[in-house]
């Protein structure tokens, strides 16, 4: 596909619609309503408390979310694909204990560490991804299993309890940050982590493998039948997935320290970031930043509950809530999209102005 | 439309399934109740808003006097110590040889309950060796009442036991166990948290939850001034002894113009330090007090992040809190819920097969660790790690102090 003659990238450039058409008609996708949605919330958030919008303030609110938009990118993957990753606030729970209990305090020990850490996870992603695909189970039960048997190994390993938290250059990478930056005061590393993944997700996801996680995740058939490998494209997002959770959990580890209880309802945070974002559960919509400012916007509302005084007891209701009023919201704006209600009715149309001059005959495919 | 059929019949498995992990996540508390109320359902109660329903005037004035009260015993063995009250007679049971012993274990899913578990073990083989006790089977509730039941009821008919120790998972769900336990005709121990029913031999508890609250506000209002803003730290709602600790807390602080706000944490680390970040951004906090102790070495990291003042703060006798308490010079005090309670039921099995009478309620010493004695507490305590509890009190038994310093969980 992307061996297209340059007159015919030329007719596309020119067929499409103008930037400013395109972006409003963004705006009014599920997945683009989210980024308004957030400054909606933001606007809200410094109402309510004028000193959260001083740059400081954001900035520490960007680098503490930051852990829970790189596992909704990594859940966005999955999702996309039209599957499921439950098991990933369990290897969240999994590399922090880990990175307590190996580490310790000997500095020596943090790079062997973190690569066991790497490979840990993309195992747990690898087995997921492999199960689920070759052995036909569904991913909701495959993960729901991964998800319990690393919550009893973290039982087992640890009875339950803390553990002491292992050294401060490790705990830096979620911790620290650059400091003396002019206006931010101090530019946490899980920011720039965050920049970094969500960056690099934006460009795989313009990839053909982005391309073909999404044409999978739409239908998984005819995927196939143009040729695609189905199985190992899932297993990779299992994969992904699983590498996302451990660089929360890495992050994590820094920013709260070793605890059984760090990354707990991690999975179904991502998975509600992922919703609000504007993906479709069961795969074949979305965007990959739609899913970061899903993360963003949930955070955002709990934060927005707290200074306005609601109990953060509440949060899982609201949490709830959410998952099925976007999924809702969701499923009937795409609907429609499908239909081609919405950009009869709302859309200038650009015409086109000479159609293809001969049709199928594409030659070389 | 097939689609759209399939992403809502997922969603629905999602929430359901959101509403699942709710009540099968396990929160490392100090003592937990199996049904731990699943954290929303509990905050709508009323529960919440004023405490009052867990605030109990008599035993806080009860508790009150016993903090200053004078105990019989040793003062180097705190935990045979006692208050003078009613004793039980336990004649009936004097004979000879090693007993079997059974226990009935809550669980040991927090740092507080390991580190007793491990100074048990040790008391166990010095027992052992005595002859005084042939073995101790123990079976481990894993925080759930309906296993404990089981546990208890697999004792009685199966177990062969001279003996039953029962460290109780929840007080209601656990009283008609008790009982049956009890109408065995064998003694009955019950330690750290109680039941409805005065049937066992001997009831085995520090002072309790009202003596923290008292301790630890009376620090904070003592060191801070009216109108300050103090951040109360709360694992979870719906446990008595927990409860009460808030309960006290709360009412002190009413009364001497403090403002505080509490929160349920889980004892998540994250969770803590977002709610104190938040906090920050809103306004200034002068003072941290906790229910238990775990997580707050991130309420402090929190205050360093922000770049604040550190807070005066009530943490707990856990070694994470006493480290940090020392390193940034903050004002602060340890309370402590004995941890050196977990010897004391093996001592009494011995007591009461040797026929000698024991206290039918026995309360322990619960003395916080002021500034002044944390740097002893530090010092005999040294090579620990993190999870361990300072007033654990094992000093004297075999295996000390590599057992509880490599943390051989048995």
């Amino acid at each position: 596909m992307s061996t297209l003659a340059p007159d015919r990238k030329a007719e596309l450039r020119r067929d499409r619609s103008p930037r400013k058409d395109r972006l409003l008609r963004g705006m009014r996708t599920p997945g683009g309503a989210v980024f308004l949605l957030l400054l909606a919330l933001l606007a809200a958030v410094i109402v309510v408390n004028p000193s959260f919008g001083e740059p400081g303030s954001l900035i520490r609110f960007i680098g503490r979310t930051a852990p829970i938009a790189i596992a909704a990118i990594g859940q966005y993957f999955v999702i996309v694909s039209g599957e499921f990753d439950l098991s990933m606030g369990s290897v969240v729970t999994a590399q922090v204990i880990i990175a307590g209990n190996l580490i310790g305090q000997d500095d020596a020990k943090v790079l062997p560490v973190l690569l066991l850490m790497l490979v840990f996870g993309a195992l747990i992603g690898l087995i997921n991804g492999l199960v689920t695909t070759l052995l036909k189970i569904p991913s909701f039960i495959v993960t729901l299993g991964m998800m319990l048997a690393l919550l009893g190994l973290v039982l087992y390993w640890t009875g339950g309890a803390a553990t002491g938290n292992p050294a401060d250059t490790f705990r830096q990478i979620g911790r620290g940050g650059i400091e003396n930056i002019p206006v931010l005061e101090i530019l946490p590393y899980p920011v720039l982590i965050l920049l970094a993944i969500a960056g690099g997700a934006f460009w795989l996801m313009r990839r053909p493998y982005g391309r073909t996680l999404v044409a999978v995740g739409d239908n998984a058939r005819a995927a196939a039948l143009t040729g695609a490998r189905v199985w190992w494209i899932r297993t990779r997002a299992f994969i992904l997935s699983s590498l996302a959770a451990t660089v929360a959990g890495i992050i994590l580890v820094g920013y709260a320290g070793v605890h059984p209880s760090v990354g707990r309802g991690y999975e179904f945070t991502a998975i509600t970031a992922v919703v609000l974002g504007g993906v479709v559960l069961g795969g074949g919509r979305g965007w990959v930043l739609s899913a970061a400012a899903g993360a963003f916007a949930l955070e955002m509302l709990f934060t927005l509950l707290n200074f306005a005084g609601v109990a953060s007891t509440w949060r899982d209701t609201v949490q709830g809530v959410i998952i099925v009023a976007a999924v809702a919201a969701g499923a009937r704006t795409w609907e429609r999209r499908r239909r081609g209600a919405s950009s009869a009715t709302h859309d200038k149309q650009t015409p086109i102005a000479q159609p293809p001059a001969v049709g199928t005959n594409e030659g070389g495919k | 439309m097939r689609r759209s059929i399939q992403s809502k019949v997922t969603a629905v498995a999602a929430a359901a399934l959101l509403a699942l992990t709710a009540c099968t996540t396990d929160p490392s508390i100090e003592n937990p109740p199996a049904a731990e109320t699943e954290g929303g359902e509990a905050a709508a109660t009323p529960a919440e808003e004023g405490g009052d329903e867990w605030f109990d005037q008599a035993a806080f004035d009860e508790q009150s006097e016993q903090r200053s009260a004078s105990f019989t015993g040793d003062p180097e063995q705190p935990w045979l110590q006692y208050l003078e009250g009613e004793m039980t007679d336990t004649s009936e049971f004097a004979s000879e040889g090693a007993k079997k012993v059974c226990f009935a274990n809550a669980s040991i899913s927090n740092p507080w309950r390991q580190t007793g578990w491990i100074t048990m073990n040790q008391q166990l083989e010095v027992l052992v060796e005595q002859g005084v006790i042939s073995e101790m089977e123990t079976r481990d509730a894993q925080d759930d009442d309906n296993t404990q039941i089981a546990d208890i009821d697999y004792f009685i008919a199966e177990g062969d036991c001279d003996a039953f120790i029962i460290s109780p998972n929840s007080t209601a769900a656990m009283t008609p166990a008790v009982e049956r336990a009890c109408e065995t005709g064998k003694p009955v121990i019950v330690f750290d948290r109680g039941v409805e029913t005065d049937c066992a031999t001997t009831f085995i508890h520090p002072i309790g939850g009202f003596a923290w609250g008292i301790d630890t506000a009376e620090f904070l209002i003592d060191n801070l001034e009216e109108g300050d803003k103090v951040v109360a730290l709360r694992i979870l709602p719906g446990v008595d002894v927990l409860e009460q600790r808030w309960a006290a807390a709360e009412k002190i602080f009413e009364e001497n113009g403090i403002e505080a706000t509490d929160y349920f944490t889980g004892a998540d680390p994250t969770e803590i330090k977002k709610i104190i970040s938040d906090e920050l951004a809103t306004g200034d906090v002068q003072g941290v007090w906790m229910d238990a102790g775990d997580g707050a070495v991130a309420a402090i990291e929190a205050f360093e992040d922000a770049g604040k003042d550190y807070p005066v703060m009530t943490g707990e006798d856990e070694m994470s809190f006493l480290r940090k308490w020392e390193e940034t010079g903050l004002t602060g005090l340890a309370p402590v819920y004995s941890n050196f309670q977990w010897r004391t039921p093996l001592l009494a099995v011995e007591k009461i097969f040797a026929g000698e009478e024991v206290p039918k309620e026995w309360v322990l010493p619960q003395t916080p660790i002021p500034e002044e004695e944390r740097a002893d507490f530090l010092a005999s305590n040294e090579g620990m790690p993190d999870g361990h509890y300072a007033k654990f009190g094992g000093t004297d038994l075999p295996g000390y102090p590599e057992v509880w310093q490599e943390r051989q969980i048995p």
